[in-house]
């Protein structure tokens, strides 16, 4: 995916804010260069399957969305959505999948203001993919991107990882496993309201594909600093710790769609912990590490014996194992 | 060369099957490669096989020798300083 | 989860390491298994093990000994008409002559990536238009499984059910590695589950043949360091013996009953290793009276393998060479793009040093 992006999408399309790599651009409107800036995005959705605990594809393809816009800093306003459908997808399934989008949409505080609906062939498609754009502001004087990591900034991640995976993965066919867990799939912009009201952010990422790992290795790598983390502090579940066991994963790997990653300046950490804590989505938020200065993009987990590991980042899908 | 977790049976079921558990994740296994596992009992799942039934005394007796050597070492670490 | 946190309290790992440093000279043992070496990657074992005691990787990972013409023959298997291909997750990026099973499935072929070879038998039963080929890989813990559920196949007259057998039989293995000439380790951490099954008997022959011991280990790393503490003590007396430290798991006779069942379906058979070449007696064949459901004797045509590389994943495997002395190692192959299966398997020698253990430019951490 990341050799698709460089060697293709990139050097094809990549000019300016797309190059950046960032979950969404963020724009300056002609004429209104003092103030705030415009945030979009956009970003497609094909998970399966298309309903799982906790979630499903059309509130994940707002989530995803809002949160992309959070993640910069930004007040999420309106969506699109657009629906690539195939044929023979029974009525009711549609109306599940647009009712809950549109709940957390007002759940989100954002209107989808347009769309677009096309059916394709039997086996052209896989029941329903939805593609959502996204467009907020960014009031004047926040900076919140990957690339703002500094040493000293405490790290601090909302709470449990792992949970949305772990959820959709064992209830795919071939495994049938029941887990206690539900995705964590939630819009985050309220949640990054509370914690920009407490205290100042540099880096914020929400730690979907490739989990934890891959958005520590982004920041890393994009902010020119190294990063240390303590591995008994990351949240994890009990449930999703076994799941992982059993299947040879690595919870740290696994994807995301309510966790947010931020690097904090040390002052501002405890505060910015505290207003995490006092919001539903991040009661059991921690802080894990830290960023310091050293090799762009080295990430290592120190083990409680005082050792550590290098962190790599996450290559193609994972599957499970049994040897 | 071989992942194999530890899991609790929690329900018997027909044709030698069981449901076990292990931090909450519950999975349907096959008990056809060990002898009476009674519910309560736990065995090492792998690839949807019990392999083995655990020992839970021995795995106290392996406990005790490990924490005798813990106490030995009073003085923090020394030795990954 | 019981029986496994209690056996990763620091206190408990700290203790032995002070006894490790304790017993005070260097020794060199090889961790047959891959579930270890991911373990002792994991902890950040080696680093702390530094000068101590160095840990060499053997030939227990299933996917990393699986010579590149058994891989072809079951990516040849998958591309048949009719035919779905159920496979552990393992062996999805694994290259063969004609790229991986990943690929050929992104090409169309009916590939399932199962937990269970039982999830195998039902994708039969499911749809008995379709000929379902488990690809049976893995040692003496996963074939008792396998052969498990061939035996319900038949019972069920499950007629669409078949496996192609590449497992291989871990005791060959090492009395291959001592025979050869440049082998030299002062002992063997010897595989926890391949024991559960085999017993800890099977493996005599290297205290008493070779005069080299050996300690049955479990997974966590209380469970490798008190093994390892074991060997050294092993050493320091004069004495090679074989020993058990997961007595919670594994017994001197093993367990019979998944013997039993393996035997009767299966018969050993010189077998393919990567890196070692074909060993007598190594591999697993399925019986006669079991060949209607044998996918090995099918007639398929696949690539000859490609050839020298200057993958050194045998010489990986003997513990002839670590991983970053390979000239591929971190720069021509690499998890993104791996050229031989010990960097494609997470459990594989390659992997693991590259995912855990290895700096860019500076080599091994320890």
């Amino acid at each position: 995916m990341q050799e698709l992006l460089e060697r293709v999408v990139f050097p094809l399309l990549g000019q300016g804010s797309l190059a950046e790599a960032e979950d969404a651009a963020a724009l300056v409107l002609p004429g209104k260069a003092d103030g705030g800036r415009l945030a979009c995005t956009t970003d497609s959705f094909v998970v399966k399957p298309i309903f799982f605990p906790g979630g499903d594809i059309g509130k994940l393809a707002v989530c995803g969305t809002v949160n992309d816009l959070a993640m910069r800093g930004a007040r999420p306003l309106y969506l699109t959505m657009g629906l690539i459908l195939e044929e023979g997808l029974p009525f009711e399934t549609l109306e599940r999948v647009l009712s809950s989008a549109a709940r957390w949409a007002r759940e989100a505080g954002v209107a989808v203001v347009a769309g677009d609906t096309k059916v394709v062939e039997k086996g052209a498609a896989d029941l329903i993919y939805v593609n959502t754009s996204g467009i907020g502001v960014i009031p004047a004087g926040r900076e919140v991107s990957i690339r703002g990591a500094r040493p000293g900034d405490v790290l601090l991640v909302n709470g449990f990882l792992g949970d949305h995976e772990a959820a959709v993965l064992s209830r795919r066919e071939g495994f049938g496993f029941e887990v206690e867990v539900e995705s964590d799939c939630a819009p985050l912009n309220g949640l990054v309201e509370a914690m920009q009201e407490a205290g100042e952010i540099h880096a914020m990422r929400d730690a979907t594909r490739g989990g934890l790992a891959a958005v520590l290795k982004e920041m890393a790598a994009s902010s020119g600093v190294s990063v240390e983390l303590v591995e008994e502090s990351i949240p994890l579940r009990e449930g999703v710790r076994a799941f992982c066991e059993m299947l040879g994963l690595d919870p740290l790997l696994l994807a995301n769609e309510g966790k947010l990653v931020a690097a904090v300046p040390e002052g501002d950490a405890e505060a910015v912990l505290e207003a995490m804590r006092s919001h539903p989505l991040g009661a059991d938020a921690a802080a894990i590490g830290r960023v310091v200065e050293g090799r762009a993009g080295e990430v290592a987990m120190f083990t409680p014996l005082g050792s550590h590991r290098l962190l790599r980042m996450p290559s193609g899908e994972h599957f499970p194992r049994i040897c | 060369m071989c992942l194999a977790v530890p899991a609790e049976v929690v329900e018997l079921m027909e044709d030698g099957l069981a449901l076990v558990e292990i931090g909450g994740v519950r999975k349907q296994i096959s008990l056809m490669l060990v002898d009476d596992a009674e519910i309560g009992d736990f065995v090492l799942v792998h690839a949807g096989f019990a392999i083995e039934k655990v020992d839970a005394e021995e795995a106290r007796r392996t406990l005790e020798i490990l924490e005798e050597y813990a106490h030995l070492d009073e003085t923090g670490p020394g030795l990954y300083a | 989860m019981r029986f496994v946190d209690e056996f990763r309290e620091p206190e408990l790992l700290r203790g032995q390491l002070e006894e490790i440093r304790r017993i005070g000279f260097r020794a060199s043992f090889m961790e047959v298994c891959g579930t270890h070496t991911m373990a002792i990657s994991r902890a950040g074992l080696r680093p702390l093990l530094a000068g101590r005691v160095e840990l060499v990787s053997g030939p227990g990972c299933p996917v990393c000994v699986t010579s590149e013409a058994d891989i072809g023959r079951a990516i040849a298997l998958a591309g048949l008409e009719g035919v779905t291909l159920a496979t552990f997750g393992d062996m999805m990026r694994v290259p063969g002559p004609q790229g991986t099973l990943s690929e050929a499935a992104s090409r169309g072929a009916a590939v399932k990536v199962v937990y269970s070879p039982l999830e195998a038998l039902r994708l039969a039963r499911e749809d008995p238009g379709r000929r379902v080929v488990f690809l049976g890989v893995g040692f003496e813990t996963t074939a008792p499984a396998v052969a498990a559920s061939l035996l319900t196949a038949r019972r069920d007259g499950v007629g669409n059910f078949f496996v192609l057998s590449l497992h291989k039989l871990v005791p060959p293995a090492l009395r291959a590695l001592l025979e050869m000439e440049d082998f030299a380790i002062d002992g063997f951490l010897l595989p926890g589950h391949v024991s559960a099954v085999l017993g800890a008997r099977a493996y005599s022959f290297l205290a008493d043949e070779y005069g080299v011991p050996g300690v049955v280990a479990g997974f966590e790393a209380a469970d490798i360091l008190r093994a390892l503490c074991m060997l050294m003590e092993m050493k320091r007396g004069g004495k090679a013996s074989v020993a058990v430290e997961y007595t919670r798991a594994v017994r001197e006779e093993g367990n019979p009953r998944a013997r039993a069942v393996m035997e009767e379906v299966f018969e050993p058979a010189d077998a393919e290793w990567r890196g070692l070449g074909i060993i007598p007696a190594s591999g697993l064949q399925l019986r006669e009276e079991f060949r209607p459901h044998d996918a090995g004797a099918w007639e398929v045509e696949s690539p000859a393998p490609a050839g020298d590389r200057g993958c050194r994943c045998g010489d990986v495997l003997c513990g002839r060479i670590r991983p970053p002395d390979c000239p591929l190692f971190a720069r021509a192959c690499t998890p993104e793009s791996p050229v031989g299966p010990c960097m494609v398997s997470t459990e594989g020698t390659c992997a693991s040093y590259y995912l855990y253990d290895f700096r860019e430019g500076e080599g091994h951490v320890g």
